[in-house]
């Protein structure tokens, strides 16, 4: 950190401006002209939630993906395929068992298992052959979608909301003042913020467990080199089927949250494999902090965008990208 | 298509090294090309107007489309997978600067102006997100020019001003002059005919020319080549300058085939589509898109028929199409070519093995 505002003091600069100047937007009374020039503060705070907890959503998702590119040098385009395979898993337990932490659960272990199979059986055949690899799973990513049309035909699901989180909950930040001075607070749905909790803690715990343990070291060992890995006498195959695993459960997880955020169908498996897609470009390949960032830039552009040009909400997601390209090819967080 | 093609490879195994640059045309001596050359000349007498444009025109624009794939997957060692976007971005512009329905959107451009108008705009558009990509190596290419594909597809579903949304754009015009319906079944099969059989030589051409070759080096080893002098990224811009002019090509024959473009002919699918295409035929020569969008298009047309024919649910083409991609992927790297090369190898086996052998990881130019 104090490294990054040494070595560029201005762009340090402007970001220490744009997050004071955000600060303020969102904790700050907005003074009538403002609110004339943008419109009302509720909608640009909503959009802020909105955007903060879709960032959460894409990171689940794309962190898992990052994950398995870092460790396996494998594009898993097929990674949107197991996010709406574990949203369709979570919607069925939901529905037949009525419990929405069962639904978590079983998707994370279904998905997993799927990743394993898919590592066991298709990838270790093919290691080292990149391009291979992600040709494979632009068919599997077809096969999948297919057989999911098939099976649950293309009707959109959405996964219940267990009654303790459904609701508004209002938040300490207020949207406006009364004509009689009174505040009005901002109100906002008790299962996105929970939701979003509970995906800063799966970063930090994917944090904590990556960088305090002896498996994370494993593995980071193995995004580094993992030839020099092997040759140590490490068990790298089961560190792949692991990660794999790992990667692929929390896009399980990833998809019964989406299922209860919004809904499940067809075309879904695209969109999430795009938002990876352009997070992990953003926040660097391989890189979970990057994912974090990338995801909360992402999910933050599409809803203030959504909000405020909505023709052109994609259009921003894009150019971030392609600023990106252009001033850091590499992603924001990537190290090398 | 595949004989003229297998032949001229075992010509170029059994005379050892020779320099490809020195060479005539290929398959100037061989009987099947011109058999294969006559019969698409003459399809019009064989076939009525559902095979004619259905079947073979929709396959050689898909495969022009393909093609230009394959000459930056094959040559270049850069998959991209916005070759259609950039086919669906000349369309686009066909239909906004010529006439249609929509005539608050369309300029009504005669086609002489809009064609030519639409092929530099997504040359343009097709070079600049080239220059992204090149940027980046390999496996990022793919995933780069997949969301600028997914991108325009979404972008194409919100702009009404100048794409109409999720609607599209209906009853493009097609060009009419010298009293002939050009869209008519004959002359529109001719015109197809004729581009993509020039794209066809063009890009036989530019890989035995200079450039090609070079950017076959830049391929094999960028680092050596830069050393060596090349401008490795210039080489880069520049194919994808010229494989997003024959991708604009069949955009702009596509457009007047379906004299309509909706952002579902973009989508993200379409694109997969375009690379199982090349994939599937084989990307290391530029006759495989054609045979592998041949394929395609007779599996799309008659999947449906044949599953029920043999008691399965007729919708279930996706996933046969999926199916018969990995095949491929894991059991032949060079397509349909590498099987029919291989089979005739193991059919004479003295012969030394050839490319195919060498290119076997064809993964090997991306790293």
């Amino acid at each position: 950190m104090t490294r990054f505002v040494e070595r560029h003091p201005a762009w340090a600069l402007i970001v220490i401006i744009a997050i004071a100047l955000a600060l303020w937007l969102i904790f700050a009374v907005w003074p009538p002209g403002l609110e004339e020039a943008i419109g009302r503060k509720r909608v640009f705070l909503n959009a802020v939630f909105n955007g903060i907890t879709l960032g959460g959503l894409y990171f689940l998702v794309a962190s898992g993906f990052t994950l398995i590119f870092g460790l396996m040098r494998n594009v898993n385009l097929a990674h949107g395929s197991l996010y709406l395979f574990g949203g369709y898993v979570g919607y069925a337990i939901s529905a037949s068992t009525g419990s929405w932490i069962l639904s978590f659960i079983i998707a994370f272990i279904l998905t997993a298992l799927v990743g394993i199979l898919l590592q066991v059986i298709v990838f270790r055949r093919m290691e080292g052959q990149d391009l291979r690899q992600t040709m494979v799973t632009i068919g599997l990513s077809i096969v999948f979608a297919d057989l999911m049309l098939w099976a649950c035909g293309g009707d959109f699901y959405q996964i219940q909301t267990p009654s303790w989180l459904i609701g508004p909950v209002e938040l300490p930040l207020i949207t406006a003042l009364k004509s009689s001075g009174e505040p009005v607070y901002l109100r906002y749905p008790l299962v996105r913020l929970v939701i979003f909790a509970a995906s800063v803690v799966i970063g930090i715990a994917m944090w904590l467990a990556l960088n305090r343990t002896r498996i994370g070291m494993i593995i980071r060992a193995g995004v580094d080199d993992r030839d020099i890995l092997a040759a140590t006498g490490v068990r790298i195959q089961i560190v792949f089927v692991l990660v794999f695993a790992l990667g692929a459960g929390l896009a399980g997880i990833a998809g019964v949250v989406g299922g209860t955020f919004q809904s499940l169908s067809p075309g879904e498996d695209i969109r999430f494999l795009l938002a990876s897609l352009v997070v992990v470009i953003v926040g660097g390949m391989g890189s979970i902090p990057g994912a974090a960032l990338g995801a909360l830039i992402i999910g933050l552009a599409e809803q203030l965008g959504s909000v405020y040009i909505p023709t052109y909400a994609i259009v921003v997601t894009f150019l971030i990208m392609v600023l990106v390209l252009a001033l850091r090819p590499q992603g924001l967080l990537a190290r090398r | 298509m595949s004989v003229t093609h297998d032949a001229r490879v075992s010509v170029r195994t059994a005379t050892g090294v020779q320099r490809p640059g020195l060479r005539a045309w290929p398959g100037i001596d061989n009987p099947a090309a011109w058999i294969v050359a006559i019969i698409l000349l003459i399809m019009p007498l064989i076939a009525n107007g559902f095979f004619l444009i259905e079947i073979f025109a929709t396959t050689l624009i898909l495969g022009t489309i393909a093609l230009s794939l394959m000459f930056l997957a094959g040559y270049g060692g850069m998959v991209s997978l916005m070759q259609l976007t950039i086919a669906g971005f000349a369309a686009y512009m066909v239909a906004v600067f010529g006439t249609s329905d929509n005539a608050n959107i369309s300029l009504g451009w005669p086609w002489w102006l809009a064609v030519p108008m639409a092929l530099a705009l997504a040359t343009a558009f097709g070079t600049l997100g080239g220059a992204l990509a090149v940027r980046t190596e390999g496996i990022y290419t793919i995933m780069i020019t997949l969301a600028i594909g997914a991108a325009f597809y979404y972008f194409t579903n919100q702009n009404w001003a100048i794409f109409n949304g999720h609607t599209g754009i209906n009853n493009v015009g097609t060009p009419r002059f010298w009293g002939i319906n050009w869209r008519a079944d004959i002359p529109f099969y001719y015109i197809v005919l004729g581009v993509a059989a020039l794209c066809y030589f063009a890009v036989e051409y530019i890989s035995r020319a200079p450039f090609g070759l070079a950017l076959q080096g830049v391929r094999d080893n960028p680092r050596r080549m830069a050393a060596l002098g090349f401008n490795v990224n210039a080489h880069r811009v520049a194919a994808y300058a010229f494989a997003s002019f024959v991708a604009a090509l069949a955009g702009v024959l596509q457009v007047w085939n379906y004299r309509q473009i909706s952002p579902g002919s973009v989508s993200v699918g379409a694109c997969i589509d375009i690379l199982i295409i090349a994939i599937v035929g084989g990307i290391t020569r530029p006759v495989g898109p054609y045979i592998g969008a041949l394929i395609f298009v007779l599996l799309r047309t008659f999947a449906l028929d044949f599953l029920v024919k043999i008691g399965l649910d007729g919708n279930r083409f996706r996933l046969l199409i999926g199916l018969g991609f990995l095949a491929i992927v894991f059991w032949s790297s060079d397509g349909v070519i590498g099987l029919w090369q291989r089979w005739r190898q193991r059919a004479t086996p003295t012969r030394p093995i050839g490319r195919s052998g060498q290119r076997s990881g064809q993964g090997s130019g991306h790293g």
